[in-house]
């Protein structure tokens, strides 16, 4: 029997990680994830898991730990934000092309200078090109869910690529919220045994892992790694709809909220997605016929899908919790990656990018109000009067 | 030349399924300076064979000999002159710098193409 409990995101996640019970865990310390690992170390020191838990000296260690972990034949496990991540970049790249199915959580956090603990997507867009599967979460359930779904979707045959599961630093990392945590049982039934097909491990078979590739064969490694991003997605919908068969839930590649009917929409990620939709209530209340699109996936990005959903609307606007700096625009990521999207698949609409929340600026309802009565405007005239708008910062 | 094969026949992430496979690269090709023996006798301590990382140094087994330089994978690094101690030897004795391809030393480095006919067989 599942049961409700008020957990932080954080406390949700490690939860799912006690009962896929990893054989490796390794991760360092970092605000606004520590809280998760913290967590998980309680639950090895109570001996409710038989983690092999690796306290180690930096987060380059701990991805170095895991990709080590990884190829010996472990289903492995990690979490870090921000300048724990920068710090793993190197690692970060080699454990998708080394093709080692760890999952990690990913507390979004704004990356330095000026030093700051609070949240944006600075962190999780840095390595929106290093081959690995990215998840946003608008809560603690969905942190929850993804992560037990992730184990999946990385250690599938076709796949066999490291998932990063975000969700929004102190906002849902650290708000409490009602969380229905299933059964131990179903859970460690639906994750099931991880079977490595070329463990280091299996002495019959020696193998190498990591060796030097040329001009001669590197490229066609990354071919490799490309075909992979192109079934993930297939997996991606093949675990999501066991999940939500077993679990009562109701998991694709993205959320749509009174999208249907809509002329205009918000395209929104992670926990201001939830303030997006009480705001959609609102203007609905008044007549007016807004929705909201809310990407899960954002690698593979799912561009055919996005644009088969959005292509009746009349003008769109996407909010970016981060900028690519001198970038078109310099606009944010989902607003590059979306309009490019539109354009290829022959859609002409107008789209506004808004970047808000930067090092964790509130976002509030009436700012996200402001944006969709823009769109309205936009919808009539067919013109984006500004193409990129820094939401409510001081001039 | 062996031909290459397309990425749906090859391992995934650079994985080499096959142990001991490297024989079949031959660094030698990677050498700018080559190994050579030089006027001071070689006393078989075997640290050169301990330290080529190529396992290139030839060794007579049965009679405990160190008998050269296997030119097929040697890749020129210069490690086998660097941990000779006869090679130490010689410099600490001359009391000067020596060149690296100083004839008086046990182990050499000479440039490749650099050496008379009767090096270079
Ligand atoms: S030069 Fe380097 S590779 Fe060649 S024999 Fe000496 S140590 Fe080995
Ligand atoms: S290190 Fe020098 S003395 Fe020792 S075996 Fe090698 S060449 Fe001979």
């Amino acid at each position: 029997m599942s049961r409700f409990q008020a957990l932080t995101g954080n406390d949700a996640v490690a939860t799912a990680m006690r009962q896929i019970n990893p054989d490796v865990m390794a991760a360092y310390p970092i605000t606004p994830q520590t809280s998760t690992v913290q967590k998980f170390a309680d639950f090895v020191s109570d001996g409710l898991v038989d983690t092999e838990f690796v306290c180690v000296e930096s987060e380059h260690s701990a991805m170095s730990a895991c990709v080590g972990a990884s190829v010996s034949g472990a289903r492995v496990m990690t979490a870090t934000s921000a300048n724990g991540l920068a710090l793993m970049w190197e690692i970060v790249y080699i454990a998708a092309s080394t093709r080692c199915p760890i999952v990690m959580s990913l507390v979004n956090r704004a990356l330095s200078a000026p030093i700051n603990i609070h949240c944006d997507h600075s962190d999780v867009m840095g390595i929106r090109d290093s081959g690995w599967i990215i998840f946003f979460s608008e809560n603690g359930q969905e942190a929850y869910d993804n992560i037990i779904q992730a184990i999946r979707i990385g250690e599938h045959p076709d796949v066999l690529l490291p998932v990063a599961v975000c969700q929004d630093g102190f906002i849902t990392g650290h708000g409490m919220e009602r969380v229905e945590i299933y059964d131990d049982a179903d859970v460690k039934d639906f994750v099931g045994k991880y079977r490595p097909q070329w463990s280091l491990l299996d002495l019959e078979h020696p193998k190498t892992y990591g060796p030097l590739d040329f001009y001669d064969y590197y490229y066609e490694h990354k071919r490799q790694q490309i075909e992979a991003m192109e079934n993930a997605q297939d997996v991606i919908l093949e675990v999501a709809a066991e999940f939500n068969h077993k679990f009562k839930r109701n998991y694709a590649l993205f959320e749509s909220y009174r999208l249907e009917d809509a002329e205009v929409a918000v395209i929104i990620v992670n926990s201001a997605a939830g303030t997006t939709k009480a705001v959609v209530d609102k203007l609905r209340d008044e007549g007016l016929k807004v929705g909201l699109l809310k990407p899960r996936l954002f690698r593979p990005f799912p561009a055919k899908e996005l644009v088969d959903a959005l292509s009746h609307l009349k003008a769109i606007a996407v909010m970016d919790r981060s900028v690519s700096f001198g970038a078109m625009n310099n606009a944010g990521p989902l607003f590059l990656e979306l309009v490019a999207a539109l354009a290829t698949h022959g859609v002409q609409m107008p789209v506004a990018d808004y970047v808000y929340g930067l090092g964790g600026r509130d976002i509030l309802p009436r700012e996200i109000e402001q944006v969709y009565r823009q769109a309205l405007k936009t919808a009539e005239t067919g013109q984006v009067e500004r193409m990129v708008t820094y939401l409510s910062v001081r001039e | 030349m062996t031909q290459l094969k397309g990425w749906r026949d090859i391992p995934i992430g650079g994985m080499i399924l096959e142990a001991g496979n490297a024989v079949e690269y031959l660094t030698g090709g990677w050498r700018a300076f080559r190994p050579l023996f030089g006027e001071a006798a070689c006393i078989h301590c075997m640290q050169c064979w301990l330290f080529c990382p190529d396992s290139s140094i030839l060794v007579d087994v049965e009679n405990e000999k160190m008998i050269g330089f296997d030119l097929e994978y040697c890749k020129g690094c210069g490690i086998c002159a660097s941990v000779c101690p006869v090679n130490a030897k010689v410099i600490r004795k001359g009391g000067e710098e020596l060149e690296r391809d100083d004839p008086r030393l046990c182990i050499l480095m000479v440039e490749e193409g650099k050496f008379g006919e009767e090096d270079s067989e």
